[in-house]
């Protein structure tokens, strides 16, 4: 079980995730530099956040034809795990392994604080060592992660469960009040029909260690190194 | 023959997507007194300078940058306009 992560001119959150799943969870894990494009000896590719080239033009809108990104592409494409946090749900969303687009922010603040997510399922690999309807609380930072898609994508993403986070309240209720940067739908983190395919806008690898205060997101990493020794 | 083209390409946001932006400036210019202002939505505007066969071939090819890169259609629109700079 090895993890890759993505590391992009402007990538700032690479080596937090490298922290967690090599430093915490003792797991193998290579940092990619964009450039390289043989990635076959990764088992689950991880986008960090940041502002990849910039954010020119659009958030992700360059780094979608960085070299490394068309193996990420067929990495997907064979099934295997594909992790977008932030920075990376936005390069996700631009090269199409994920249907609409993040947008500026409902209030434009970039807003930097930590929320409360709801985990809407747990079959599928990302939250296994999390419980259906769980609230858990997840760092954020962002300036464009309104989540928009149009009423056709939304209702096949409704239908077919893939959205696996969304804002809620402290007490896990959906409603506009506690959408934090106005996602259609409260969408914070959306899979792919296949499931293989995670984006969010939370950041999971930021709520891992004690030390920097909350740790709900250690779970996720916790829950795919499980899974996939297993597996 | 191979010409010289010059295209100014506009990038708006889709009528369904929400423009903060557009609303702040909005209230901003009714703010200093522009009660008349409705409407304002905020897109890009890009120039570029390209080398073509013909007039077809450079709006083909800027065709695809748009859908490419320039634009996300999923949330925007863009249109173009060309114009021969010299034939080469």
């Amino acid at each position: 079980m090895k993890f890759g992560v993505i590391v992009f001119p402007g990538s700032n959150c690479d080596r937090d995730i490298q922290t967690v799943t090599q430093g915490l969870l003792n797991a193998a894990t290579r940092m990619v530099w964009h450039q390289e494009t043989d990635i076959s000896d990764l088992d689950l590719v991880i986008i960090p956040g940041g502002f990849s080239y910039g954010d020119y033009l659009r958030c992700g809108a360059i780094a979608q034809f960085s070299p490394v990104m068309n193996s990420v592409i067929e990495h997907a494409k064979q099934g295997k795990y594909v992790l977008g946090i932030c920075n990376g749900f936005q390069v996700l969303t631009e090269v199409g392994l994920l249907p609409g687009a993040l947008i500026r922010n409902r209030k434009l603040h970039f807003i930097c604080d930590r929320v409360p997510v709801r985990v809407e399922r747990n079959d599928l690999i990302w939250t296994k060592d999390y419980q259906p309807q769980q609230v858990i609380t997840l760092p954020v930072a962002h300036g464009e992660g309104c989540y928009y898609a149009d009423d056709s994508t939304l209702k096949a993403l409704e239908d077919g469960e893939q959205i696996l986070f969304r804002y809620c309240s402290p007490s896990g209720e959906i409603n506009p009040e506690h959408n934090l940067n106005g996602s259609m739908n409260n969408v914070a983190g959306i899979v792919n029909q296949q499931g293989n395919v995670l984006g969010m806008m939370p950041h999971p690898e930021r709520a891992s260690d004690k030390a920097i205060g909350g740790t709900d997101g250690l779970a996720l990493f916790r829950g795919l190194l499980n899974s996939m020794a297993v597996a | 023959m191979a010409g010289k083209y010059h295209a100014r390409i506009y990038v708006t946001l889709r009528s369904s997507v929400l423009d903060p932006a557009g609303t702040a400036v909005e209230s901003g210019l009714k703010q200093m007194g522009y009660s008349e202002v409705a409407g304002v939505r905020i897109g890009k505007y890009i120039e570029l300078d390209l080398t073509a066969a013909n007039e077809d071939e450079a709006t083909r090819h800027l065709d695809e940058m748009c859908d490419r890169l320039l634009a996300n259609t999923v949330i925007e629109n863009y249109r173009f306009e060309l114009t021969q700079l010299a034939t080469a």
